[in-house]
């Protein structure tokens, strides 16, 4: 039974500076990166190849030794120029110098009739082999899913409601065949449903037009309405001892299309946003592709920072860094470091607030578009508000004490308050709107491996 | 302000480590971004962007919407003075009289709890909580005008030190801070904050013929004593200085004898709305205390063993520190009830312990106090049973 899911709670970010739904050409980057750190949870990385190696894309290049079966693979092809290491020897970056024309692995190729007859095993292995594993996640944790795992459902979020988040009718154009393709792969995956929730409020992204096979539902509201924590909480909460896969959109063509066409493709189409870009749009490009082409000319200061994802859950990346792994977004904004006179009693319109104490005027203009910079506006202080954490979370959680729970080591507590239930990005509006201006979303993250590896 | 800026940048290194002053970093700090929102930027990862509120902000949103029974407690007092002594003077002077003596009680109120925040915050590296910048001005307004300036400070001292610092300091703490500051005044020194004497300032003048001086709340306690009407005991009480002194309207405006701030019903409303539309405190807390008060009152008519308990139940709304107890002291967010289940009856227990403690404590006729502090200590017990039914729900699921 498809589900229709209004949810109150939540805030929407309006900032300026959404993409405009056109892609343009930029000149393509020349290196890319696989970024270990991306991948949470990757406790032993292992890398395959040497500087200096040639690499076809969808070459596996990285595994996880604690998860040896899934491999991580080359989004392009070229030579491996640089394996970046940091602090206690931590591998940070795997640099591929781009060729000019890709040449891709090949592997087994199937017809839309071969794919029914598929098994499980068969499924999960060319998964695996193919470098397309990476995109499914389980929860709880939020990691990379075991493939050994029976999942008692896969969710597919078809929507992001994230700050200036790209139209996945835009990023996925075209791709309708892959997409169902994908589809009928992951339903070999689980005993369980494939859920595809979509945005109740806007139209429905054509490759979602005509799917089959899977449950769709609609959720309404702010965000965090596009996540899929908070999706799953409605339709099929998960509770200790279980476990779900999620994976995105984007993913589930990159499936389809690895076993429809015999390549590992990790092109993807990328948004440009935030109100420092001169030009946000759409661009097309590739996994873990270095973000100086899509930036350089394209901002309107020279004081300004690039955010690998939206504003929410993102990360700060250099000028010319590479895009996360899982982002389909970068977001230019102005670097906030700034004193300001006064700054915490001058009555202002112009600076987003989801509070209304004294002098906070952006409540007067819902609609308006806001240009926000990286500054904390505040200093970190002890929890004193209440009740606004609740606001922002439309899950049937308490925030603050599972938080508090957290910092206080108390295993118990997480469980019963239900850490199973989240990760990061479902807290994030909660980081945002704290007065207290802690760092909610490391906390998650702090009591997730808590739990993890306890 | 790029003169200030520079001076404050010169004299940091001195604070920082390895600075001459490395102790007093967080008076500094206070300093600082007392005049400049501090240059800070978000981290690498999470959210780089942040909401322009903080809690400075938030603190001063409580102190504006204190300032309404500030201001009007100001001219009561001069108001009260007046009236007793039978002088016939204009706003203005009123005005002053008060201003004499209530602005002493507020500086010493700021000045000695914010030296002992700021001996706390350098013992214990911790930064200076502008949650001080409220307890500072609630300390003043609930003792009246005629209060020794050492009392003030002491207790303000002692409710900052043993209600807050002893916990861990702000947001920690378990006790409403000025709430402890008025009960120690209470306990420790009754003689200036009880009895009919204490309320109107008269310095060295004598008062005319016929004024007691008392609250509104002793005049229906002795009338529940006397088994007169408490309407009329009101009524008729101390006729001599004001017409109808203690008038339901002179009750619902302010015009009567009592504590700096809490005599104006009128103003905590003000007060509540500012709250309220700001969101800075919980109308839930202030509905639902106001609405336990009138019920219980209610009760207490239903029984009516003596004529107290038959006052109508609407004056208990108006007398006394009631309406600037569930306001201000109340809503307070640490020592409240944190979930949003819980501050509903958190609210409610206070308006009917408020009304119990009235009718039927032999002592003292003003409840609200104790009924908070009481409520404090109850607080975390009713938010425990409330996510203890969260997880309940949760676990119930996992055997479906």
């Amino acid at each position: 039974m498809s589900k229709l899911v209004k949810l109150k709670k939540g805030f929407d970010i309006k900032l300026e500076g959404k993409a405009e739904k056109k892609t343009e050409a930029f000149q393509p980057a020349q290196t890319f990166a696989i970024k270990p750190t991306d991948f949470v949870g990757m406790q032993r990385p292992k890398v395959t190849v040497k500087e200096g190696d040639t690499v076809k894309a969808g070459t596996p290049i990285l595994f996880d030794k604690k998860l040896e079966s899934v491999l991580y693979a080359a989004p392009v092809s070229g030579e491996i120029v640089e394996i970046k290491r940091g602090e206690k020897r931590k591998l940070l970056e795997i640099k591929i110098m781009a060729d000019k024309e890709i040449s891709y692995e090949a592997f087994t190729k199937f017809s839309e009739s071969d794919l029914k007859s598929l098994t499980k095993e068969q499924a999960v292995d060319a998964l695996l082999k193919g470098g397309v594993w990476p995109q499914i996640i389980q929860r709880p944790y939020g990691v990379v899913a075991n493939p050994e795992d029976d999942p008692k459902a896969i969710f597919i979020s078809g929507f992001d409601s994230h700050p200036l988040a790209p139209d996945y009718g835009v990023l996925l154009k075209g791709q309708e065949k892959y997409f169902q393709a994908g589809l009928n792969i992951l339903k070999k995956l689980t005993s369980g449903k494939i859920h595809l929730n979509l945005d109740q409020d806007s139209e429905v992204s054509p490759v979602y037009a005509g799917v089959q096979g899977v449950e769709v539902n609609k959720f309404s509201g702010p965000h965090p309405a596009g996540n899929v924590g908070v999706q799953i909480h409605h339709l099929n909460p998960i509770n200790k001892g279980e476990v779900a896969w999620t994976i995105n959109p984007y993913g589930v063509v990159q499936v389809g299309k690895l076993l429809l066409e015999g390549i590992y493709d990790a092109s993807k189409v990328i948004a440009i946003t935030g109100s420092e870009a001169k030009k946000a749009v759409y661009a097309k490009t590739y996994q873990g592709a270095c973000v100086d082409k899509l930036v350089v000319d394209n901002t309107k200061s020279d004081h300004f920072r690039v955010v690998s994802g939206n504003v929410l859950t993102g990360e700060k990346i250099n000028h010319d860094g590479y895009l996360g792994y899982y982002d389909h977004q970068i977001t230019l904004l102005p670097e906030g470091d700034y004193y300001e006179f006064m700054g915490w009693a001058k009555p202002t319109s112009s600076k987003l607030s989801f509070h209304r104490a004294l002098g906070l005027l952006s409540f007067l203009s819902p609609s308006k578009e806001f240009v926000l910079d990286t500054n904390t506006r505040g200093e970190e202080r002890a929890f004193v508000q209440t009740g606004v954490f609740e606001q922002v979370t439309p899950m049937d959680i308490f925030p603050i004490y599972l938080l508090k729970a957290i910092m206080a080591e108390d295993f118990d507590e997480m469980e019963e308050l239900g850490i199973y239930e989240i990760i990061e990005e479902d807290l994030a509006l909660c980081e945002f709107i704290d007065v207290s201006k802690h760092p909610v979303q490391d906390i998650v993250r702090k009591g997730i491996e808590l739990i993890q590896y306890s | 302000m790029k003169f200030l800026r520079d001076l404050l940048d010169k004299q940091k290194p001195l604070f920082q480590k390895g600075g001459k002053f490395e102790n007093l970093y967080y008076l500094y700090e206070a300093g600082e971004t007392f005049m400049f929102s501090p240059n800070h930027t978000t981290g690498i990862k999470g959210a780089q962007v942040k909401d322009a509120i903080d809690l400075k902000r938030m603190m001063i949103t409580v102190v504006v919407a204190l300032l309404p029974c500030l201001l009007f407690g100001i001219y009561n007092v001069g108001e009260q003075h007046y009236l007793a002594v039978g002088e016939a003077v204009g706003f203005g002077e009123k005005f002053l009289l008060g201003l004499k003596l209530v602005l002493p009680i507020v500086i010493v109120a700021y000045a000695a709890g914010g030296i002992v925040e700021a001996i706390f915050a350098v013992i214990r590296k911790h930064p200076i909580n502008e949650g001080f910048l409220v307890t500072g001005m609630l300390v003043p307004l609930v003792v009246p005008a005629s209060m020794p300036l050492w009392q003030v400070a002491l207790a303000t001292i002692f409710a900052v030190v043993i209600a807050k610092e002893v916990f861990g300091g702000t947001g920690m703490n378990i006790l409403n801070v000025a709430m402890t500051a008025r009960a120690f005044l209470y306990f420790a020194y009754p003689a200036q904050i009880s009895g009919d004497q204490v309320w109107t300032y008269l310095g060295e003048k004598t008062a005319v013929d016929g004024f007691s001086g008392a609250t509104a709340l002793s005049v229906a306690y002795g009338a529940g004593q006397s088994g007169e009407a408490v309407t009329s005991a009101l009524a008729s009480h101390n006729a001599s200085i004001g017409d109808q002194l203690y008038s339901f309207a002179n009750m619902f405006f302010g015009f009567i004898p009592g504590s700096i701030g809490e005599t104006s019903t009128l103003m905590c409303l003000i007060g509540a709305l500012i709250l309220i539309a700001t969101g800075v405190g919980s109308w839930k807390i202030i509905v639902s205390g106001f609405a336990g008060t009138y019920i219980m009152g209610l009760i207490m008519n239903a029984f009516a063993a003596n004529e107290f308990m038959a006052m109508p139940a609407h004056y208990h709304l108006v007398m006394g520190g009631v309406a600037f107890g569930i306001v201000f002291m109340a809503t307070d967010p640490v020592s409240a009830s944190q979930t949003e289940k819980g501050k509903w009856l958190y609210g409610l227990l206070i308006g009917f312990l408020t009304v119990i403690i009235r009718v039927t404590n032999p002592a003292y006729p003003e409840g609200i106090m104790l009924a908070v502090l009481l409520m404090n200590v109850f607080a975390p017990l009713i938010d425990y049973y409330v996510v203890k039914a969260n997880k309940k729900r949760r676990l119930q699921r996992a055997t479906v």
